[in-house]
């Protein structure tokens, strides 16, 4: 699926970028983005070490098993191949928490911090399992409670009344939420490409 | 009010946990610093893992995107969205929403530029821009991280998650605005 889609984006660009005679924007794209992505990468080391230090605290101190204990009986049914008290667990509620409230750079570490728990528990390490796929329908589909970037930039154009969006994108997360939960569990139930194991 | 909340608690969040969960912690007896060291460790393994994964998928999205195949592509679904009651200026924010974070919020920006952030545009594409994550980017990162090469069907429910996001947001936009 990922190998057509990347080959596609590449080929369909390249291909375009020729017909319209301008080839060498795809040499400075390319590289460019490269380039970009190791920045992107070393930007994260910081914000990582950041939040995976504090989350090591919280999880010392109890914290982090406290809030999964309270969340129990929705994740089991989510994820019914994580014990109830695996760290992976405590990560996922993290992620989701941090992505609601728009904290961007927190979701990251947190979200990466799951899915090595969960990579623990799957029997195929360079295949996705089925919990991991739940973790990102949930996580790519997300509800946002509050969507601060855009309301920060509203607020730069003027706009008469910035926060007006924060309910119509509730909505619009929480159908696509729904839908994504409900997919993924459609795939992993009744699917020939969910395994049953 | 509900934006002096908003931003309240957007400027407030990461204090606050930076603040409780060490003093919690410190009175639950744990040796604080010498846990945030052993934690953030792990910051650099991880960060750098996603290394490949990254250049490979940012690549190819950064050559579509320059490649003007973008217009192309808004040509074809241009019939199909505007039945559904949304201007056309708003198919590329909806074609680029599962590839590149920072390039939707450049276009949902230039859009709010143009036609103002209270028209029915800018109020469309803030929502959109609000709704669902970077679903390549956020696959790329999370599996890259773990060494996960493949991602089964998740791609498929991603950019589902994405379509109907899309649509409902032009849904509610439709009732609510317009």
């Amino acid at each position: 699926m990922l190998n057509i889609i990347w080959l596609l984006l590449l080929a369909s660009g390249i291909i375009i970028a020729a017909l319209n005679g301008n080839i060498e924007v795809v040499t400075e794209a390319a590289l460019g983005a490269a380039k970009g992505a190791v920045e992107v990468c070393f930007d994260l080391v910081g914000i990582m070490a950041l939040w995976l230090g504090i989350m090591k605290i919280a999880e010392h101190a109890g914290v982090v098993g406290g809030i999964a204990k309270l969340m129990e009986p929705i994740m089991v049914r989510l994820f019914p191949s994580v014990p109830s008290d695996h760290p992976a667990m405590g990560a996922i509620i993290l992620n989701i928490s941090a992505n609601m409230l728009g904290l961007g750079n927190a979701a990251t570490p947190f979200g990466m911090k799951a899915m090595q728990e969960l990579q623990r528990l799957n029997h195929k390490p360079d295949e996705a399992s089925e919990a991991m796929c739940t973790f990102l329908a949930l996580n790519t589909s997300c509800i946002t409670l509050i969507p601060a970037t855009i309301i920060g930039v509203r607020l730069s154009f003027d706009s008469s009344n910035p926060t007006e969006i924060v309910g119509p994108c509730i909505f619009a997360t929480g159908v696509a939420m729904i839908i994504a939960v409900s997919l993924d569990y459609w795939f992993r139930k009744r699917s020939p490409w969910g395994r049953h194991r | 009010m509900l934006l002096s909340f908003l931003t309240l608690v957007s400027k407030w969040a990461i204090p606050f946990l930076l603040l409780v969960i060490p003093i919690y912690s410190y009175v639950k007896k744990v040796p604080v610093y010498e846990s945030f060291v052993e934690g953030a460790e792990e910051g650099f393994t991880t960060a750098v893992k996603i290394i490949p994964f990254l250049v490979g998928m940012m690549v190819a999205i950064s050559v579509f995107r320059a490649s003007g195949a973008m217009e192309y592509l808004t040509r074809v679904l241009d019939p199909l969205v505007s039945r559904l009651g949304a201007p056309s200026e708003i198919l590329p924010l909806a074609i680029m929403r599962p590839l590149s974070g920072s390039g939707v919020l450049g276009m949902a920006t230039e859009l709010m530029r143009i036609y103002g952030p209270d028209s029915f545009i800018g109020r469309l594409a803030s929502v959109m821009q609000g709704t669902t994550d970077t679903t390549f980017f956020v696959l790329t990162v999370y599996f890259g991280s773990v060494g996960v090469k493949k991602y089964r069907y998740s791609v498929i429910t991603g950019l589902t998650a994405d379509i109907t996001g899309f649509f409902a947001a032009i849904y509610i936009c439709n009732i609510l605005f317009y």
